[in-house]
């Protein structure tokens, strides 16, 4: 269009301008309770008070908050706890879900609808809700206060959505590949296997929408893993900020050790975690 | 049971071993830990827990307790209350600015679009934990921050210490919840825009369509079906949503059950709190009385929204 009007390229241009400062408020108000933890968790206490948006500069600077909250917890157990139950229910749902997509997408049986209905439903009826019975599964097979108890729940709500997505994709694998295989003789196990690799990117996918709550969940390390040597990093977070009200640096500091995992975890990966959510819900 | 891929090599056995391999372990860890409990819970609403522990059936006995009598109706009527206005700020402001950012951010030749879907996402990664804790302190008045903030502004004045006052409580804390959240509405319906193409656009722009109006008139309805995707997500998210209160109002949603939401009340009266015992059945019925309003607004939303919104191929 080589006829755009000198009017027309300014409103453009003001279109952009507002957008960006739009776009950067909200980024600041998305980035400022973060960056002012992070900041104070660094500073004397003195300085947290009376200049709060300072840099942790000079005489500012202190690490004691750091040294109380990784001498008064646990923080390195419960960060191993947490990475255990996350990586565990990630690698479970992973593998279970693509068991139950594949075998629900590829063949056709008898309460193949029933099953794919039933995987549906648990995607928007909240596991809680059941809580009173799972505590009494758990105490009944001995794992209150085991890590297991929180991987198998994870697992148990994170497989409706995984079943969802990777039945999806798992449907669009062209059947030439497949009945070329068979062909050859492969089992149905090296089929999977085979077809597995082709849907990457939705495992990709999957794997993000399950880690992410299951590190931060808070209700069932509640009321399954309370004990002292099965407290998540959330858990532990959470109790210890409670029991430390007074002491700023160690409450700020303890936050901060839980955040920056996260966000270098999320910083890495941003280009995967964006793009796997926008695929993901585009499906 | 038969496969259709393969179907002549496999005609004639009379069960496939590995869909059993396949569907076995996922749905035992499935039913176990979700679909089992999930009935047992609504069963359980049915009895009584009495004294010494044990358990009688009682029929509706407490759900008649829990909307009659004087121990429950008001917290289930004020959580219940709560809960609702809960829900409206988010379903308002969340996705009302979700909708904005993520217009914004799907316009065309737009800079830094990557940093900013980045950074807008990033509140939604934390745990409420953190989330609750960090706006504790910022809203705290023996911490200078909101001071310094409103006094930049001129309305140093406003300062109050908003958690512990009974109606902005509620407020403050649905507020936190938007911000947390804002990402998920923002990333689905960015993905939603981002399937619209550009030639129906300007097609519409050559034809004397200005922005306005092609967003109401083609975006609009083109958005529909995710709108009401994040609405339910927003549904179901919400009323049964305990943590952010847990942590920045206690289980008893202070001050005076002010913040108390569905998620609080089930969450106190099953696991016992303060000098209160637990009641697990009770808890159940709290439980069951939420699932029927989730069951509600899916129901709604599968049989009233999604029949009704047509959904266009592009």
């Amino acid at each position: 269009m080589q006829t755009t009007t000198l009017g027309v390229r300014l409103r453009r241009a003001l279109g952009s301008m507002g957008t960006q400062v739009f776009l950067l408020l909200s980024s600041v108000v998305a980035l400022f309770p973060i960056v002012l933890v992070i900041d104070n968790s660094l500073k004397t206490r003195e300085a947290i008070f009376l200049k709060p948006f300072a840099l942790p500069l000079g005489d500012a600077f202190s690490a004691a908050g750091y040294h109380k909250a990784l001498t008064q917890s646990n923080f390195p157990l419960w960060f191993a706890n947490s990475l255990f139950v996350t990586l565990g229910a990630m690698f479970l749902i992973l593998l279970l879900g693509s068991m139950a997509a594949f075998a629900l997408s590829e063949y056709k049986f008898r309460g193949n609808a029933f099953l794919t209905l039933l995987f549906l439903a648990g995607m928007m009826i909240p596991i809680r809700l059941g809580t009173v019975s799972i505590m009494r599964i758990a105490v009944a097979l001995r794992l209150i206060n085991t890590l297991w108890a929180l991987i198998l729940v994870n697992v148990a709500s994170g497989l409706p959505m995984a079943v969802f997505i990777l039945q999806q994709f798992f449907a669009q694998v062209p059947h030439d590949m497949k009945d070329a295989a068979r062909i050859d003789g492969a089992s149905e196990y090296r089929i999977y296997a085979l077809v597995l690799p082709v849907v990457k990117p939705a495992v990709a996918t999957v794997a993000i929408y399950s880690v992410i709550p299951v590190w931060n969940d808070l209700w069932f390390p509640l009321i399954l893993t309370s004990g002292n040597r099965t407290k998540t990093l959330t858990l532990g977070v959470q109790q210890f900020v409670g029991q430390y009200s007074i002491d700023w640096g160690a409450i700020l500091s303890s936050m901060s050790l839980a955040i920056v995992p996260v966000l270098v975890i999320y910083v890495l990966f941003s280009r995967e975690f964006v793009s796997g959510l926008t695929a993901g819900s585009i499906k | 049971m038969k496969a259709i891929a393969g179907e002549r090599a496999k005609r004639g056995k009379p069960f496939p071993t590995y869909l059993f391999v396949f569907l076995v372990p996922p749905l035992a860890v499935y039913a176990l830990f979700m679909i089992i409990p999930l009935f047992d819970s609504l069963r359980l609403s049915l009895y009584k827990t009495m004294g010494d522990g044990s358990e009688v059936f009682a029929g509706l006995g407490n759900f008649v307790q829990l909307f009659t009598s004087p121990n429950f109706a008001p917290r289930l009527w004020g959580s219940l209350k709560n809960n609702c206005v809960f829900f409206l700020i988010n379903t308002v402001v969340q996705n009302t600015i979700g909708l904005v950012l993520a217009v914004l951010l799907s316009r065309q030749r737009l800079r830094l679009r990557r940093l900013y879907l980045t950074v807008l996402f990033l509140p939604t990664m934390l745990s409420y934990v953190i989330v609750g804790f960090a706006w504790k302190l910022i809203l705290s008045p023996v911490w200078g921050v909101s001071g310094a903030i409103l006094g930049f502004f001129g309305l140093g004045q406003l300062l109050q210490p908003w958690l512990g006052m009974e109606g902005p409580a509620l407020v403050a804390v649905s507020l936190i919840s938007v911000w947390q959240w804002i990402g998920i509405p923002m990333m689905l319906f960015y993905a939603a825009l981002l399937v619209i193409p550009n030639e129906l656009i300007e097609a519409a722009t050559v034809d004397g369509v200005n922005a306005w109006q092609a967003f109401w008139k083609i975006k609009m309805p083109l958005l529909l079906p995710t709108i009401g995707m994040v609405e339910i997500l927003t549904y179901v998210g919400n009323f049964n949503t305990f943590d952010i209160v847990y942590v920045m109002q206690n289980a008893v949603g202070a001050p005076n059950y002010s913040t108390d939401l569905l998620g609080t009340f089930f969450y106190r009266t099953f696991s016992g709190y303060g000098n209160l015992p637990g009641d697990p059945t009770m808890g159940t019925t709290i439980g069951s009385v939420m699932f029927l309003i989730i069951l509600l607004g899916v129901l709604l939303y599968l049989f009233g929204w999604k029949r009704r919104v047509r959904t266009y191929e592009l």
